[in-house]
């Protein structure tokens, strides 16, 4: 069964189709074979025997990919036992992957996905450093099925006073340590095996996970609103010569320049304007500032990130009513998470070759108008329902039919 | 100098010279309770006659005019139509391309109580050291500078309610508050609004609670039947004594003369309650005891019931799509508002949330077009009354604001576009006929003085 649907081609067909890696195309074709995208464009033939989703009049483009969530790894988040995403017990967890935390049968996930959202960065929190984050596409009945890439970033968080001991300097001093630390176990693997080593400031599998980082070969994502906190994190970059993202970010507009200068992408949720002592100047046009300058920005949801993480495309159309070009907008939720992630050359556009991740809109996908009437995931179809919709049917007329 | 000194620290009571002259000294046969209680000061602002011309009117009463104008003076809506002539003194703001909507109304808030920058110095908003505390006041927390309540101007609202928390069974007394800048909650407060009463039903008490009671909901109903069955009695001797005034009155007791306030029907009751079952619970409570819930807040089930609040005549204020975050969050779905109307409940959007309330309409947007997708058609003057004309509803004041018709109070807001639109934006918010936000002129972006200086400016990006 697995297999004759892996092998189904599927044809696009009449679309206006939003590449993003190139202009739209109208009237286009995106073919699909074996979970991946064969041809796109104007003149694309469609093979005998291919299903045909008809969209003419309709919007095509990639599956959505928020680059800042918890799902799998949160059901309720009230419910302690179903929360995955955090180690109580260790400040310095860069060990701690949360893939094998991720629950494929968690009820966020069809929730998600019918609304577009078809690839999500799942994220560990809390701590100094969090541990690892997973990418998962949003289908699949195990994790090995749902992963894109098992370990796609670090992720650490600069306000967490706690493991500084009260003051943001020690925070940053301690990461230092940490780093430097990571850079001795690597050098003297011997002596530390032979306990002939001062005591390092996390345990040797923490700082064997660091070395990817260290190398840049794995991507620190550092989460910091207030702008003496990202800078600190430009800083402590530049130093260790790391591959740095700034999650969060509030008041990264004051750093736009800085920050496009030195290559270092933000995530943020555009609907962020609350102040608080570490976000004096969130306001709502730090997507498009930053954006302006060239910085590259991936779109998220703000507070419960992972129940709301389909409302990336109502962040998303704010973002474009507050200065971010509509073009832009729709990159930041596909082919620029993708890349910050290390995953441009399979995900976030229309292009041959690329991951069949592909949704059908009725208009504009940030509109509150519009209609989601066609979700594939690696090739194949979704289907559009999930535990709401059940719900939603069973008390369409009351008294229901238990 | 040190006589000075002395004189103020000898009593907080000593009236500074200058200052007004204290009350006259109460009669020993009196009641404070006959004296005024903290009254609303709020004065309208005086400004120009507006005539906005050739937008599309929303009125939620029932139109929506392409090409149509308003008028509003002094506060109040003068016309609105096809074709309305200026008068000379007016200001025309044209309208060509845009929206006209009454100004928004939330029903549920915790700005001022719950204020940015959100330290434990602003936490004002649970008096959570007892499971029923109906003597509090929301108002006596408001902070009027809180930074968030220009953002949620911004957004096109010009009333809402706040409430206090939802720790405990009984939470206080709600304040119904236009969003102005001002100096005192007094100055904001809407003359002639009803009081609410915060309760809250389900996890909330019973968790904040659980290890002096209540611990759980069979333990939550009791503690409700518990208070009002004290101020039927308070009420008794109340109303005894003030049909007939003389001899000592009775001693007053804060939490019964709120609850009494709900038991005569003064005071509107605001309940806090996600599940199905929990809200039938609470219409037999409020049965047993002869009032009315005038709307469950947050209700995520209450599409569950909805024929059953429709018929009970109480709103459900909702979110448009939150769910999740608890188990009794669980079943929330989009289409709940939608399901609501179309069982005839009166159904409302709410924010509960500093971040929401900026954007109401874009909420309202959601859950009709939720409906629509699902085949449970809303028209779009419905939706816009889940955020006008409904709330006002709930907070008792429908009479004079909600609706965009002659007579009523100018509350009004201009929109750059559809404000069921992603992209539309307020653009100029009138309260009570006075403009108090103009997302053009950085003379009209009111700023609180938490802001100056360490706040940004923002511009029309705030």
């Amino acid at each position: 069964m697995i297999a004759l649907l892996l092998a189904q081609t599927i044809a696009i067909t009449g679309g206006t189709v939003h590449t993003v890696s190139g202009t739209p195309i109208e009237h286009a074709t995106v073919l699909v074979k074996d979970g991946v995208i064969v041809a796109v464009g104007a003149d694309v033939a469609v093979p005998a025997g291919a299903r045909v989703i008809d969209a003419r009049g309709k919007v095509v483009t990639p599956g959505l990919f928020n680059g800042g969530t918890q799902l799998g790894l949160t059901e309720i988040s009230a419910v302690q036992s179903n929360n995955e995403g955090s180690l109580s017990d260790n400040e310095v967890a860069a060990s701690f992957n949360v893939a094998a935390g991720i629950n494929p049968a968690s009820q966020l996930i069809p929730v998600t996905r019918v609304e577009g959202i078809t690839t999500t960065l799942s994220a560990p929190d809390g701590g100094l450093i969090s541990g690892q984050a997973v990418v998962i596409d949003l289908a699949g009945e195990t994790v090995a099925d749902m992963l894109v890439a098992r370990s796609a970033a670090m992720v650490a968080n600069i306000a967490a006073k706690g493991a500084g001991g009260g003051s943001r300097a020690g925070v940053i001093a301690r990461l230092r340590r940490v780093l430097d630390d990571a850079r001795e176990y690597q050098r003297r693997r011997g002596d530390y095996q032979r306990a002939q080593i001062q005591p390092l400031a996390a345990a040797a599998a923490d700082l064997q996970a660091l070395q990817p980082v260290l190398a840049g070969t794995l991507p620190l994502v550092i989460r910091a609103d207030r702008n003496s906190d990202i800078q600190a994190a430009l800083d402590l970059a530049a130093e260790y010569k790391l591959r740095l993202i700034i999650a969060d970010g509030a008041e990264a507009w004051m750093l736009a320049d800085r920050l496009a200068a030195a290559h270092v992408p933000v995530i943020l949720s555009p609907l962020t304007n609350i102040p608080s002592y570490d976000a004096l100047g969130a306001r709502y046009g730090n997507a498009g500032l930053l954006a302006r300058a060239g910085v590259r920005i991936a779109l998220t949801v703000g507070g419960d990130g992972s129940h709301n993480s389909r409302l990336v495309r109502q962040e998303a159309g704010n973002a474009v009513s507050y200065g971010m070009a509509w073009d832009e907008a729709l990159r930041a939720v596909t082919l620029t998470p993708a890349e910050i992630y290390g995953l441009g050359a399979r995900y976030g556009s229309l292009e041959k070759g690329k991951v069949a991740n592909i949704v059908v809109w009725s208009g504009d996908p940030f509109e509150f108008s519009t209609r989601v009437e066609a979700v594939l995931i690696r090739g194949q179809e979704i289907p559009l329902t999930s535990r709401q919709t059940e719900l939603r049917e069973r008390y369409r007329t009351l008294p229901p039919a238990y | 100098m040190a006589l000075l000194a002395a004189a103020g620290c000898a009593s907080g009571g000593a009236a500074p010279s200058g200052a007004a002259a204290p009350a006259p000294a109460a009669r020993a046969d009196t009641s404070s309770a006959q004296r005024p209680q903290y009254p609303s000061t709020y004065r309208r602002h005086d400004y120009r006659p507006v005539l906005i011309r050739n937008a599309t009117i929303m009125t939620a009463a029932g139109q929506e005019i392409a090409g149509g104008s308003i008028l509003f003076r002094d506060g109040r809506i003068v016309a609105v139509g096809a074709s309305v002539e200026a008068p000379a003194d007016a200001i025309v703001v044209d309208g060509t391309g845009k929206y006209v909507t009454p100004g928004i109304i939330d029903t549920h808030s915790h700005l001022g109580v719950y204020a940015a920058p959100g330290t434990w110095a602003e936490s004002d908003g649970n008096e959570a050291t007892s499971p029923v505390t109906g003597e509090v006041w929301a108002e006596h927390s408001v902070w009027p500078q809180d930074p968030q309540i220009p953002l949620a101007v911004a957004g096109g609202v010009t009333v809402m309610q706040v409430l206090p928390g939802s720790a405990n069974l009984i939470g206080g007394r709600s304040v119904v508050v236009r969003l102005i800048p001002a100096r005192t909650v007094q100055e904001m407060k809407f003359p002639g609004a009803r009081y609410g009463l915060k309760m809250a039903c389900g996890e909330n008490p019973k968790r904040v609670y659980q290890n002096r009671g209540p611990s759980t909901r069979m333990g939550n109903m009791a503690g409700y039947r518990d208070a009002f069955i004290a101020a039927e009695a308070y009420r008794r001797r109340w109303d005894a004594w003030l049909a007939d005034p003389k001899g000592t009155p009775p001693e007053r007791n804060l939490e019964q003369e709120t609850l009494a306030g709900v038991l005569r029907g003064d005071i509107y009751v605001q309940n806090h309650c996600y599940r199905a079952d929990e809200m039938a619970q609470m219409l037999d409570l409020a049965r047993e005891f002869g009032f009315s819930i005038r709307s469950f807040h947050h209700a995520v089930e209450a599409y569950k019931i909805a024929d059953l609040l429709a018929q009970a005549g109480s709103a459900a204020s909702v979110w448009a799509d939150w769910w999740g975050f608890k188990e009794e969050a669980m079943d929330g779905i989009q289409e709940n508002a939608a399901l609501l109307q179309q069982a005839g409940a009166r159904t409302v959007i709410h924010s509960d949330s500093p971040s929401g309330i900026q954007r109401l309409n874009q909420e309202a947007a959601k859950a009709m077009y939720a409906g629509a997708r699902a085949g449970i058609p809303v028209t779009r003057d419905q939706a816009l009354r889940w955020i006008t004309a409904n709330p006002a509803w709930v907070l008792g004041i429908d009479s004079l604001v909600g609706t965009l018709e002659p007579g009523k109070v100018a509350d009004v807001v201009l929109w750059s576009r559809d404000p069921f639109s992603v992209y539309s934006q307020a653009l100029q918010v009138y309260n009570d006929g006075w403009l108090v936000y103009d997302r053009a002129d950085a003379e009209r972006r009111p700023r609180t003085d938490f802001e100056l200086w360490q706040v940004p400016a923002p511009g029309v990006d705030r």
